[in-house]
């Protein structure tokens, strides 16, 4: 789960991480009377879960609160379209304005799992503000790492180590091991899954502050965060993949039109495969898991059907504990009640494939049976493009 | 022979008074897997399906001799069951749980490290050397003994490659489910060694998906050490980045872990290559040499 920048930093300042002092403005009126209440030059920042908003326009330099107020009035409702949005962009709903300090130097510190290591890895580099994974690719040399054994954390000599690297004055050690012991506190609190501080600036006025802040967390820890649940944007998620998460199915949309359904994640990846191989294109990932009722099914259905781009619906199940009995029966109760619109090419395999295929031959429909995953593939592909079977 | 579990393991099951653990208890049971007790701390003196019931698996060992546990425990639950059966001392810990949080994961292996205790999964399908042992969540009845070793990070893609195996004719050795998960306890690696020493097994299929990069230590390993023939399938070729496709490990991050390098990786260490998921028996039976349906 992702959430928006002043939530990171209000999440982060908790843990003594020092973040400029700001404000959320939903409206430009509002924005005018935190700069005024400041009483310096602010920043007005857009809040939308993606990175590059200084390049697409959401990121504003304001003298002053009429500024201020102009700026948010430009990004307030605005479209911005950043490399991380896609091409239709995210609407932005409220700004984050901020004080603005005299920047000396813009650095990089980051968390993630190593998952070859089974280690918290903090991460920091002199190249603030690029991407990481720029660096990574081009100078990996100038990324330091330090991991973390779980059982002490994040050791001071550690952050000490990552900030004479860094070459951060030595008057400012005791600040620099302040902020990354602090982050990494925050991450392990909060069950997160990513921590990124880029840029970490140091200040004329001899500061360590977070300039900006993105956190991830782990969606298996949610359940012991409310606090952090209740930061969930619902408005910068997927309709669909939302609606899905909440009946337990995982699904994501993709841009073709054929709608799969499968039991499995790597099955369901592989089905995708398919379609593709037969020169077909899916039109969404979803995985019923391994013991979807017939309700289940019948969602699933309902999730696939209300996307418009769907020519042909393709399910490959190949039932182990899921029997396929309940799978066809769910599958001809949703034909039934959502009814049909677009052909369906259905294959089973597995416990009680007999019994499932009896009942989806008994029930009349126009379903396309096929003997396995390629055959599926293929007449999928041909049903979408309007062809017979 | 077989690889890590035979007719003789003694199996526990933690998190056997849970419907899942209960229903799957029962399946094991009736396909012959010698369950010799559960545990549920505070149900000790029950029974599940005949089975004696412990507070710990310690009380468990002692009682029984069990050698091997399986973990259904619910998430928030699962890497604590995962080690306390290490610090009992069991040969094998196979957890099927999904859902851990990560950083108890983290946790849980490096209390692990230094034991003797294999761990297997969290969040897979389990381990079946068919004919003798079935541990774990996956249908006993479509397994046929025979030799080729099957390892995957996926449950139904594996079904999918055991009905493959046997529609060419052939059978399998051992089958054991890696898991989706980020971190995970036994990795491709350590099955390819234990597959490639173990004289029944005559051919490896492997299956791996997007993200991270076992598959391709996993194909570095093929290349140095690797004798018997090994055939290999990557899932998410489609896959769009920066997407968990379902297992919270199957993700495109940062442009790195996408099925393109994973194959490439494979074809390098002379891993031969199923191009569709439909293919992977046929692939098989092309390197070994028999005829293809």
């Amino acid at each position: 789960m992702n959430i928006h920048e002043y939530q990171a930093k209000a999440v982060l300042s908790k843990y003594g991480v020092a973040v400029p002092k700001g404000k959320v403005a939903d409206t430009p009126a509002e924005a005018e009377i935190i700069a005024e209440e400041f009483g310096t030059a602010v920043v007005v920042k857009a809040q939308i879960h993606a990175g590059g908003r200084g390049k697409g326009g959401g990121v504003k330099f304001a003298k002053t609160p009429a500024e201020a107020r102009e700026y948010a009035k430009q990004i307030i409702g605005m479209t911005l379209v950043t490399h991380q949005t896609g091409p239709q962009g995210k609407k932005v709903k409220r700004v984050l304005v901020e004080q603005a300090g005299r920047i000396k130097r813009e650095l990089y510190l980051g968390m993630v799992i190593d998952r070859g290591l089974s280690r918290v890895v903090m991460m920091a580099s002199t190249e603030g503000g690029m991407e990481i994974e720029t660096v990574a690719a081009k100078t990996p040399e100038k990324i330091l790492k330090e991991w973390v054994d779980p059982a002490v954390g994040l050791m001071p000599f550690q952050a000490r180590k990552l900030a004479f690297g860094l070459g951060i004055p030595g008057e400012l050690t005791g600040k620099a091991v302040k902020f990354m012991t602090g982050l990494y506190k925050a991450f392990v609190d909060t069950d997160c899954s990513l921590a990124e501080i880029n840029p970490l600036v140091l200040t004329e006025d001899g500061d360590i502050v977070a300039l900006d802040a993105k956190m991830n967390f782990d969606g298996n820890g949610l359940f012991r965060h409310k606090d952090i649940e209740v930061l969930r944007d619902f408005d910068e998620e997927d309709p669909t993949e939302t609606e899905a998460s909440r009946f337990g199915l995982s699904y994501i949309s993709l841009d073709g039109d054929i709608g799969c359904m499968v039991n499995g994640a790597g099955l369901a990846m592989a089905t995708m495969d398919m379609i593709k191989h037969c020169g077909g294109s899916p039109a969404n990932f979803l995985d019923v898991g391994g013991g979807a009722s017939a309700e289940q099914v019948t969602n699933a259905f309902r999730l696939i059907l209300s996307d418009a781009k769907v020519k042909a619906i393709l399910v490959n199940i190949f039932g182990g504990i899921m029997r396929c009995d309940i799978i066809a029966e769910g599958v001809v109760a949703a034909a039934k009640t959502l009814g049909l619109s677009v052909p369906l090419v259905v294959r089973l395999e597995g416990t009680n494939v007999e019994k499932g295929k009896e009942i989806l031959a008994a029930a009349k429909l126009n379903i396309i049976s096929a003997a396995d995953m390629g055959d599926a593939a293929k007449k999928a592909v041909l049903a979408a493009a309007g062809r017979a079977n | 022979m077989s690889i890590f579990i035979n007719k003789d393991t003694k199996v526990l099951v933690q998190g056997i008074t849970g419907s899942v653990g209960a229903f799957h208890t029962k399946q094991m049971l009736e396909y012959g897997t010698k369950i010799v007790g559960g545990v549920t701390p505070g149900k000790a003196g029950s029974r599940i399906e005949g089975v004696p019931v412990f507070n710990s698996v310690y009380d468990a060992v002692k009682a029984t001799g069990a050698n091997a546990s399986v973990v259904y425990v619910p998430p928030g639950f699962a890497a604590d069951a995962i080690c306390e059966a290490f610090d009992a001392g069991l040969d094998i810990v196979i957890c099927i749980t999904e859902g851990i949080p990560i950083l108890d994961m983290v946790k849980a292996k490096r209390f692990m490290g230094g034991k003797k205790t294999r761990l297997v999964g969290p969040n897979c399908p389990g381990v079946i050397t068919p004919g003798e042992c079935k541990i774990g969540i996956m249908p006993g009845y479509i397994h046929k003994p025979g030799t080729i070793g099957i390892v995957s990070k996926s449950g139904t893609l594996t079904y999918e490659a055991v009905h493959q195996v046997t529609t060419i004719g052939m059978g399998q050795s051992t089958c054991i489910g890696i898991g989706g998960d980020p971190i995970n306890g036994t990795n491709f690696i350590d099955v390819l060694s234990a597959f490639q020493a173990d004289p029944k097994t005559e051919a490896v299929i492997m299956i791996g998906e997007i993200g991270g990069t076992a598959e391709e230590e996993a194909a570095a390993y093929v290349k140095a050490k690797m004798t018997k023939p090994v055939v290999g399938f990557v899932a998410g070729q489609t896959a769009p980045k920066g997407k968990r496709m379902g297992h919270a490990g199957a993700i495109i991050s940062g442009g790195k872990g996408t099925a393109a390098e994973k194959i490439e990786a494979f074809r390098a260490a002379g891993i031969s290559v199923s191009e569709t998921p439909s293919d992977m028996g046929n692939t098989l039976a092309r390197r070994l040499g028999l005829k293809v349906k």
